[in-house]
């Protein structure tokens, strides 16, 4: 198989297997009460999946749409992380200015990931970007498809307040590698049960982003 | 359920989509190969581990701003040792809605 190949292959296998994510998100953004269109509106232009999952999580569970926004942008922080750690990179992935403007909407997790899996320029490029389209068809029609079910039927009667947390805990997993993960999810996790009560529905989530800072004094 | 109009949950996806592009371009376009310091770097890198850790606890055992202990935790449960046993998102998913759905129809 020729390096090409194998990197557009492995690039549209994960695109597929990112679509399954987008149904789930379909399916709980009508549940918490968004419209077809408002689902598909975030996975067309908000496209970064955690976000788009928390802003519907706390929007569904009656919290403001300021709280919502709040939470929804710090897990959408890190796709400035991404857009640095690729920019040495982005003449030669994205071309010129307008190009790398258009670009800059497909920098997320996995189009991140892959891209900096190669080496050579050349693979960059076609990993970022059948990445980048790959991922972005397969997860709006995702999106479209788990909306349509989703308001076709009864969520509660099949158990989909669920499918939130559930796709939340597969996220979190890999997270939990790390001993800075696990204290900053432990604390987070804290933070959020303990001011649930008093606080705003929604604000106990960026209440806990506060956690990230044992990342301060654990010089590892 | 959605406490305020559509037309605010639309705002919040017009003001979402624009901050999400802003933060992925600024990275990517303006700030280029600049470095940031670690302890920032780091901090960022925390941020899921931290807020995706409380979602889960809000949507398993709270409604609004009481701590509910229902059938949803049936469904948590079975989340968290498919997810560790690295079961797709789809078994996962299907797994705890089933969980849930079962122990509400008995």
């Amino acid at each position: 198989m020729s390096e090409t190949r194998r990197v557009v292959v492995s690039s549209l296998t994960l695109s597929a297997a990112v679509g399954i994510f987008a149904l789930s998100f379909g399916v709980a953004s009508v549940s918490a009460g968004a419209s077809v269109w408002q689902t598909c509106a975030l996975s067309l232009f908000v496209f970064t999946g955690a976000s788009q999952f928390s802003a519907m999580s706390v929007v569904g569970a009656g919290g403001s749409m300021l709280a919502a926004y709040g939470g929804a942008v710090l897990l959408a922080a890190r796709n400035l992380v991404y857009g640095l750690a690729l920019s040495s990179s982005a003449k030669s992935v994205a071309g010129n200015l307008p190009r790398r403007l258009f670009a800059a909407h497909f920098v997320i997790d996995e189009t991140t990931a892959l891209a900096l899996a190669e080496s050579s320029p050349k693979l960059r490029k076609i990993a970022f970007w059948t990445t980048g389209i790959g991922l972005f068809s397969f997860w709006n029609l995702g999106t479209l498809i788990g909306a349509l079910a989703g308001s076709a039927i009864d969520p509660q009667k099949f158990g989909l307040d669920i499918a939130f947390p559930a796709a939340f805990i597969v996220m979190l997993m890999p997270h939990l590698r790390s001993k800075l993960g696990r204290q900053a999810a432990m604390l987070g996790g804290a933070l959020c049960l303990i001011s649930i009560s008093f606080l705003p529905v929604g604000v106990p989530i960026l209440l806990a982003a506060s956690a990230v800072l044992v990342g301060v004094r654990n010089d590892q | 359920m959605i406490n305020e109009a559509p037309a605010n949950l639309w705002l919040m996806i017009i003001a979402l989509a624009a901050s999400a592009y802003l933060l992925k371009m600024f990275g990517l376009v303006v700030l280029g190969s600049r470095q940031i310091p670690k302890v920032f770097d780091r901090c960022l890198g925390l941020i899921p581990a931290a807020l995706l850790s409380a979602l889960v606890l809000k949507d398993t055992f709270s409604v609004g701003q009481s701590l509910i202990f229902d059938a949803r935790v049936a469904g948590f449960a079975v989340a968290v040792v498919a997810a560790w046993r690295r079961a797709p998102l789809i078994v996962v998913v299907v797994l705890a809605a089933s969980a849930t759905a079962l122990l509400r129809a008995i």
